[in-house]
């Protein structure tokens, strides 16, 4: 799984051949060790396994096992109605089933070429970056876990994401599995006074990441711990695909939001906050800094919110004309797009989704080469992993 | 655990109700500072509030029994807080997401590693029954096919409230076991520990398809295959 040797041209493979060997070192022999992390760890974010080799505590080989959570969304998707799967991708990246519904949705607005209304558009987006919100928090929290400090920052973020799931359930009727859009819309317009309880959560918010940044960001143990371990080349990171925050992290200005522009989001004046290093500490700090830019973002669209339907034009059977589409959005974790392939009934032929999870994934050996074993779980937990999207 | 209805013992919930006392000697013995108590009713009062969940998550489900770890919900009210990243050390394995074939050798293996007495929560629809991906072609339909189960949670996801009332309804179970006394049909240890085999695959499925021992096939209707799976 390197892919340094074959990707940047000219440049030496990193990694000397695998195999079971002895080490000489001084007179004494050593073996290298073969460790499974996982599928049941605590540090392993959900059932995923790692084979490592290690050379005393170093990481010298890195194999990830995945498929313990292949539940055959892909396959039960092209069993059923278009608008079927739109609660199945709820359960594909279950922190962020708003920003999953919306990916869908887009990619079936192009099959047909519908209209979205204004208001289901900004409505969109303050769902989007709620989410975004709800995910940047808990990747935190989950990783400031994996660095040792056992349940406190977790529970702050656990504290403040009970805050968002309340407006969901308020809108959505669920907590985690809204299912709130619809080829063309939302299935229902935002209940009375609910903007007025999200302002006061969002304009909440930054008080909160203040006291957060204030522990963690300067925080002596977290930066030994994470500056320096795990650097992801610029280079290496557009030749593995790797795209959202991670891809930031690493110094590339690649935001869908202002690259596509799909919604509105063209009308938003935001920053795209970006590492330098690409190190584990750029991949936290990037999502904090996300997250104020989230809250800019949600204050403009709740001031602007218009007026008017939340539902465009949807055929009552949603059959598409014989073809292909790809719809992508930014999701929080990146790049998260569905490719359909249309043969003109009401079921999808092909149905395909690019989890930015799985393709992130793909540098983890290259990230952990000649780090320390509890480096690994760190940079794993850096990566952000959701395990219902990555074996979907 | 057994169906409560079977029970011979009664469910001893107050210290007056475990041992046979008539009040003027209860409260001339508790004024010279002597309780009568049960050993089992003092076992169970300690076991059930200190039940020690694994910390164990499987999809999406997990993350509703985290947030019941949170301090909204806090389930340290009920002394299950500490999760326990260890099967050796935990006393509930709460099977929280889609088991698939690939993974559900491995929850029967956390099972058998458990000590006794160990205690299983089925939650959400998916360690039910398969839930909404009882169609997958990779999916488990139901963990009590291989493992005993206590208490099931409906939903998907069920909520963190509902999480909490599982465990209390896994706390009333256990005030009805009995942990000495010949004779019972509810004991809280049993001989040895219970181990189940673990399923293998074998060709297109597991091997066995289910554990005879826990889980039986409903009643053969028409068109049913035999797997018992429809
Ligand atoms: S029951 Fe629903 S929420 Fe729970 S694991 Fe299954 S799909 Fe996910």
């Amino acid at each position: 799984m390197t892919m340094e040797s074959s990707v940047v041209a000219g440049s030496e493979p990193t990694v000397e051949p695998r195999g079971f060997e002895l080490i000489e070192r001084e007179g004494l022999e050593t073996n290298l060790l073969e460790v499974s992390m996982g599928p049941h760890h605590p540090s392993t974010h959900g059932v995923f396994r790692m084979d490592v080799k290690l050379d005393g505590e170093t990481v010298t080989e890195l194999r990830p096992v995945f498929g313990y959570l292949h539940r055959n969304h892909e396959k039960l998707a092209e069993d059923m109605g278009y608008l079927g799967s739109m609660p199945f991708t709820d359960r594909l990246d279950y922190f962020c089933s708003m920003t999953n519904n919306w990916a869908y949705a887009l990619a079936g607005e192009k099959m047909i070429d519908l209209e979205v209304p204004e208001r289901a558009e900004y409505v969109r987006v303050i769902m989007a970056e709620l989410t975004r919100l709800v995910n940047h928090i808990m990747l935190v929290g989950f990783f400031v876990n994996d660095l040792g400090a056992l349940g406190t920052p977790l529970l702050y973020a656990l504290r403040e994401r009970e805050k968002i799931l309340d407006l969901f359930e308020w809108a959505s009727g669920a907590r985690m599995m809204c299912n709130y859009m619809r080829f063309g819309g939302l299935r229902n317009d935002l209940p009375e006074g609910w903007l007025t309880k999200c302002r006061e959560v969002v304009d909440a918010f930054p008080y909160f990441l203040d006291e957060y940044e204030k522990l963690l960001v300067e925080n002596e143990i977290i930066l030994v711990r994470t500056q320096n371990v795990g650097v992801l080349k610029p280079e290496l990171a557009i030749n593995a695909g790797i795209t959202g925050p991670m891809l930031r992290a690493s110094g590339v200005n690649y935001d869908l939001r202002k690259v596509d522009a799909y919604g509105v989001y063209d009308r938003f004046p935001f920053r795209v906050p970006m590492g330098e290093v690409g190190d584990c500490y750029d991949r936290f700090m990037v999502r904090i800094l996300e997250m104020r830019e989230s809250i800019k973002i949600l204050r403009q669209a709740m001031d602007e919110l218009p007026e008017g339907p939340i539902m465009g034009e949807a055929p009552r059977v949603f059959k598409p004309p014989a073809g292909e589409i790809y719809g992508r959005i930014e999701g929080p974790k990146g790049e998260l797009g569905f490719y359909l392939v249309s043969d003109g009934t009401a079921k999808p032929y092909r149905y395909r989704v690019r989890p930015p999870s799985l393709v992130n994934l793909t540098v983890l050996e290259d990230l952990c080469l000649g780090h320390k074993v509890a480096d690994a779980v760190v940079i794993l937990g850096s990566v952000d992993i959701v395990l219902g999207e990555v074996d979907r | 655990m057994e169906d409560p209805s079977k029970s011979t013992t009664s469910e001893a919930h107050t210290l007056s109700d475990s041992v046979d006392l008539d009040d003027a000697t209860r409260s001339e013995m508790e004024k010279a500072g002597v309780i009568v108590s049960s050993v089992d009713w003092l076992y169970n009062w300690a076991r059930s509030g200190s039940v020690w969940p694994l910390q164990f998550g499987l999809a999406c489900c997990a993350i509703e029994m985290i947030c019941s770890a949170g301090s909204r919900y806090d389930i340290a009210r009920f002394g299950s807080e500490v999760f326990r990243p260890s099967p050796r050390q935990a006393d509930l394995l709460i099977v929280s997401g889609t088991v698939t074939k690939k993974m559900a050798p491995q929850v029967v293996r956390i099972f058998n590693q458990m000590p006794e007495p160990k205690y299983v929560i089925a939650m959400g629809a998916c360690a039910i029954s398969g839930g909404p991906f009882k169609q997958g072609y990779n999916v488990l339909k139901g963990i009590d096919r291989y493992i005993p189960v206590d208490v099931y949670i409906p939903g998907c996801p069920p909520r963190p409230e509902a999480v909490l009332h599982s465990l209390m309804t896994l706390q009333k179970g256990i005030r009805r076991q009995r942990t000495l006394g010949k004779g019972s049909n509810n004991p809280a240890y049993v001989e040895g520990n219970r181990e189940y085999p673990v399923p293998s695959f074998s060709g297109k499925d597991l091997d066995p398809p289910y554990n005879p021992e826990v889980w039986q096939p409903p009643e053969k209707r028409p068109n049913m295959p035999e797997d018992g799976c429809p």
